[in-house]
């Protein structure tokens, strides 16, 4: 099971974090800081796994976007680089070309699809084409809504 | 600004660009707190906001949250927001509320409401969305709430598969807070034929929730294990286009057959079936088929997704643990990762490899890896990988191999990060202990280790080297020379100072011989380390002098020199100024006796594991391989030691020292150590020859009636008897010496004079508790005079070893006398009387000393005769008269015992009116003085 999944920059700014298991904000903060330190120290051609407290830690880099993932001592490593690989495949289809900025701006659709692929720490949907169909069904949901902000966001309200 | 998809919020977007160019910390912060006065005011002030406005500011306020800052309001307006009937609205509640809204909140009734109606709903997606929510919550309340509603979602045959497959995950969520909300029944073999779903997501999304059924009750879903390796078996075997979507870079499913094969580790083999057996064998043989096909892609996703699956069948595999040629297989296929150019494989192969080398089967094939191993943890550029060579090392160490492991994890020490030295101190250190041959080479290695990675060489280590010296005697001398060696270096680490001071301080003598560690050097060598010392560790080298005080005489004034200076006496440390003081006052005042006494060799410590491997076992919980399993091993690699120990004896000096080959259950008894010999010595030692422990005592008890009957290691018997007449009673006493219940006692009593003596037994306890003590009473009587002694022969088990003690009853024919006073001429009228030649025994026999006359009487006066004084002319000689009660006669009898001084001689006459007694009790009397 995933405890928890975290996006952050070269910078170390964090751009997403999904918690799987409750623990209070603070102990987050705590925790998405000091991995965070520790991810960035690696070099490029270590390992993508670490033994990290009492999670075992899976990360990639694509461009300057650290993705990372804390599983449990059981879970299988490869499959895990490889769910992060899926995730980034969902996000670059939905995007086009997807890139830091996109998920900055758009954070809340990065949620939606990563809804749609893991619930609960679990693996939900593995199919590509499934998961980028129930997002189509949600735009497609909200297009059907009257763009009544539209007016307003161009002062014209 | 990228363009924004969907139903964008322009707002939003604008904020989103200001905090991104703000040029400072200071400026973010800035135009945060003025977001949020402007978004706490539209929430308090406009009563006229907008589904769109409230979506707009939770949003905002989301984003603000997710840079790191508080957020204290606009739940409310999130909760609004989910019974929005539009569906974008909705969604951002719902995403503010799975982010910010924790279990205990108040606001969670409210949002229960909303989940329920949004379950109600007849569009799957706002299911879905109600779904998610109480996965990403998941709280108490919420499994209260919907426990009987989602596993009806999930069996249903109206639900659409996404929901099914979110249905399946929010249930394991919730049983994971409160496993009560599964329902059984029927519904247990309806939860476990969602394997056989036609939807791979849902069976995939059902596998995760099985899997945590199971392991909480196994039993109860034990069907699944059939429909897994069927569900397994039709993946493997399929070709990578019949599962279409499902298919990850031409391998079929990969994450739906690692859940399935972590699903089949929760059980053993299934046996019971042998279909499904072969079945799973197939399936896990065409998976490493697979594995040495050519690669279908280049894409480092191909071989991901491949080897994903590889790694989990072997871990299927090794759990099982039953098909030497899989994990054989196994061994090799890893084998030739650990060259691979892909650091994760490596990594993953050393630790996979690590469990193998706990197996019996693959150990021997682990073995063959150990060159490579060993380059791993030295050249590896990543720690993390050599971590796990280290880890790999330690679990394929065995007899064959420790002295090289050992040698190399020693080498490596020098240069190996700071983060991985303790463990691998204490790793190095259980290694040379576990497999010593010869523990001069385990003192070696120790002192190794302090002298490399002596800051790292914890408590533990150091202690433990000390307890094994002082338990092996032929280490000893050695152990003093190595210290004393090593102090010669001019830098050591304190840890060397502690344990040379501790060993010079025993053993020191040993070397002393030698004039280059003659006492003074000795003594110099470790006081020129004494003022770079922390204060504990001058406090045991005060307990070292004095020590060395004991063993050399001479370097006293030199000593009392050191415990006098102003810096020891007058320590500001109060222990130093103490232990400085009073040893002083002992070397001043103890005589040579008392001195050593006092400062006698340490006891050998009591065997026990070793502290060292708890200390690691604290460190790393579950990760230390334990024992090889040996309980189906044909030839366990270090289990004869243990074998032989709690069997029977030999004289192994390799015995496993850490007790870790021991079975669990049976209490480690090591031989030949002297710690345990109390038990050692029944094995080794034949029985403590009961016929000299027999002689002594009965001639003893001629003379007394109570006392120590029969003793060795494990059982005293004692024995206080009363008689009166021709009748005795005679109460035995049992105690057992050991830690141990001794079991099926048996007492049994022999003897040839059946009719003329009755002996009875009163039954007893048959076992022995460890420490205790029980009664047996017996009684006697005397039926005619008599000359055998009955026997009595005690048979018991002790830690399985049956064992038999003889011995003789202390009941001779002088217990029945009855003294008889009379005076001097009624003796000399019956002594003249009994003077015929069948009446008289007469004996002379050399006294056993020198003769004491008093000695004599006093040992006399026990023997159940009246001593008559003042009877014989000449002073020293014994004059005594009693009476024989049987139960048919009454037998007068007379006796005189005359001693010799100068012939250290004794003449012994016995006159009495039946010749049998008169012969007995001369008999029984010979020799005795």
């Amino acid at each position: 099971m995933m405890q928890f999944m975290l996006l952050f920059s070269r910078q170390g700014k964090l751009r997403l974090q999904k918690w799987y298991v409750a623990h209070p904000d603070k102990l987050k903060k705590k925790i998405t800081r000091e991995l965070i330190t520790t991810v960035l120290a690696r070099k490029p051609k270590m390992c993508s796994f670490l033994e990290w407290k009492d999670v075992k830690v899976v990360y990639k880099r694509y461009a300057s976007l650290y993705f990372c993932c804390a599983m449990e001592q059981e879970d299988n490593e490869l499959l895990t680089l490889e769910l992060i690989h899926r995730y980034v495949e969902l996000l670059d289809k939905y995007f086009g070309s997807v890139c830091e900025l996109d998920i900055i701006f758009n954070f809340e659709k990065a949620y939606f699809i990563l809804d749609e692929l893991v619930l609960g720490g679990e693996l939900q949907e593995t199919s590509k084409k499934n998961v980028l169909k129930a997002i189509a069904a949600q735009d497609l949901l909200q297009e059907e809504e009257t763009p009544q902000g539209f007016f307003e966001d161009h002062g014209l309200g | 600004m990228p363009a924004v998809r969907g139903d964008g919020m322009r707002g939003l977007a604008v904020f989103i660009s200001d905090i991104r160019n703000c040029k400072s910390k200071e400026a973010e912060i800035k135009r945060i707190n003025k977001e949020l006065a402007n978004i706490r005011s539209k929430f308090k002030g406009d009563k006229t906001l907008d589904g769109y406005q409230k979506k707009k500011y939770v949003c905002k306020l989301l984003f603000i949250f997710l840079l790191g800052h508080d957020i204290d309001f606009g739940h409310m307006e999130a909760v609004n927001l989910l019974s929005s009937n539009k569906y974008s609205e909705k969604q951002i509640g719902y995403l503010f509320i799975s982010v910010l809204v924790n279990t205990n909140s108040d606001l969670i009734k409210l949002i229960i409401q909303s989940i329920k109606n949004d379950l109600q709903s007849r569009n799957p997606i706002h299911v879905n969305l109600a779904l998610q929510c109480i996965a990403n919550i998941g709280s108490k309340d919420m499994a209260e709430a919907f426990g009987t509603e989602i596993p009806k979602l999930l069996v249903s045959g109206d639900t659409t598969d996404p929901v099914k497959q979110s249905a399946a995950l929010c249930l394991l969520r919730l049983f994971r807070k409160s496993p009560e909300i599964i329902p059984g029944g029927e519904w247990t073999s309806r939860i476990i034929h969602l394997l056989n779903d036609s939807h791979m997501g849902v069976v995939t999304a059902a596998t995760s929730l099985i899997d945590a059924l199971v392991k909480k009750n196994p039993e109860e879903y034990k069907g699944c294990v059939t429909l897994a390796v069927a569900r397994l078996s039709r993946i493997v075997t399929a070709s990578y286009t019949d599962l279409q979507d499902y298919t990850y870079y031409f391998v079929p499913a990969p994450w739906l057959s690692v859940k399935l094969l972590r699903l089949l580790q929760n059980y053993t083999p299934p046996s019971e079936e042998p279909g499904v057996r072969g079945r799973l064998s197939e399936c896990l043989e065409t998976i490493f088929n697979k594995a040495q096909e050519p690669p279908k892609s280049k894409k480092v996703q191909h071989s991901n997704a491949k080897n994903a699956v590889l790694f989990e069948a072997i871990s299927l595999i090794i759990h099982n643990d039953s098909e030497p040629n899989l994990l054989v297989r196994a061994c090799n296929q890893l084998g030739q990762f650990l060259s691979n150019r892909e650091t994760n494989l490596r990594y993953l192969a050393l630790e996979s490899m690590c469990h193998l080398a706990t197996s019996e089967f693959s150990h021997e094939a682990v073995k063959k890896h150990q060159e490579v191993v060993i380059l791993s943890m030295k050249m590896e550029k990543d720690v993390s990988v050599r971590q796990q060579a280290v880890d790999l090392l330690y679990a394929m160490c065995d007899k064959t191999n420790a002295e090289e492991i050992v040698q190399e994890m020693l080498a490596y020490l020098e240069t190996a990060d700071y983060s991985i030295r303790e463990e691998m101190v204490l790793k190095v250190a259980i290694l040379a202990e576990k497999y010593a041959t010869d523990f001069t080479w385990y003192v070696d290695v120790i002192l190794n280790l302090i002298r490399i990675a002596g800051d790292y060489v914890s408590e533990e280590v150091w202690y433990r080297v000390i307890q094994i010296v002082i338990n092996r005697e032929e280490v000893q001398g050695y152990a003093a020379k190595t210290v004393f060696e090593a102090l010669q270096a001019p830098t050591c680490h304190e840890n060397m100072v502690k344990v040379g001071g501790y060993i010079l301080g025993e053993f020191g003598n040993l070397i002393a011989g030698d004039t280059r560690s003659s006492p003074q050097v000795q003594f110099e060598l470790l006081h020129s380390k004494y003022h770079l010392c922390s204060a504990a560790t001058r406090a045991l080298l005060l307990s070292t002098y004095i020590k060395l005080v004991n063993l050399f005489p001479e370097i006293k004034n030199r000593v009392q020199e050191v415990f006098r200076a102003d810096s020891n006496l007058r320590s500001a440390d109060v222990e130093l100024q103490q232990r400085a003081s009073e040893y002083l006052q002992l070397s001043i005042v103890a005589s040579a006796d008392v001195l050593a006494t006092v400062l006698e060799e340490m006891p050998a410590f009591p065997e026990r594991e070793s502290s060292i491997l708890a200390v690691l076992k604290k460190k790393k919980p579950g990760r230390i391989p334990d024992e090889i399993r040996d309980s189906k091993s044909p030839q366990p690699p270090v289990a004869p030691a243990a074998i032989v120990n709690s069997g029977n004896n030999t004289n192994n000096t390799s015995t496993d020292l850490l007790g870790l080959a021991t079975p669990p259950g049976t209490t480690t008894i090591t031989t030949g150590n002297g710690l345990l010999d109390v038990l050692g010595d029944l094995y080794t030692a034949p029985k403590i020859s009961p016929s000299t422990v027999q002689q002594n005592n009965i001639k003893k008890f001629l003379f007394k009636n109570n006392g120590v009957l029969f003793e060795n290691d494990l059982i005293q018997i004692g024995v206080k008897s009363e008689f009166r007449q021709n009748l005795g009673r005679i109460g035995l006493f049992y105690g057992n010496k050991t830690q141990f219940a001794i079991q099926n006692v048996h007492p049994e009593l022999h003897w040839t004079d059946l009719h003329k003596l009755n002996v009875q037994m009163k039954p007893m306890e048959p076992i022995l508790e460890a420490g205790a003590q029980i009664q047996q009473m017996l009684t006697a009587e005397c039926i005619e005079d008599f000359t055998d002694a009955p026997s009595m022969s005690v048979s018991f088990v002790y830690n399985n070893v049956p064992q038999k003690i003889t011995m003789k009853l202390p009941l001779t024919l002088n217990k029945f006398f009855e003294p008889t006073e009379m005076n001097g001429e009624s003796f000399f009228a019956r002594w003249k009387n009994l003077g015929g030649e069948q009446q008289r025994a007469q004996k002379i026999f050399k006294a056993q000393g020198a003769i004491d006359i008093s000695a004599t009487r006093s040992k006399l006066s026990g023997f159940g005769m009246q001593l008559l004084d003042g009877i014989d002319p000449n002073p020293d000689n014994f004059v005594c008269a009693g009476i024989v009660h049987t139960r048919v006669q009454q037998v007068g009898c007379l006796m005189r015992l005359e001693p010799n001084k100068q012939a250290q001689m004794f003449r012994l006459t016995v006159r009495s009116s039946k010749e049998t007694v008169s012969q007995e009790i001369c008999n029984l009397l010979a020799d005795q003085f």
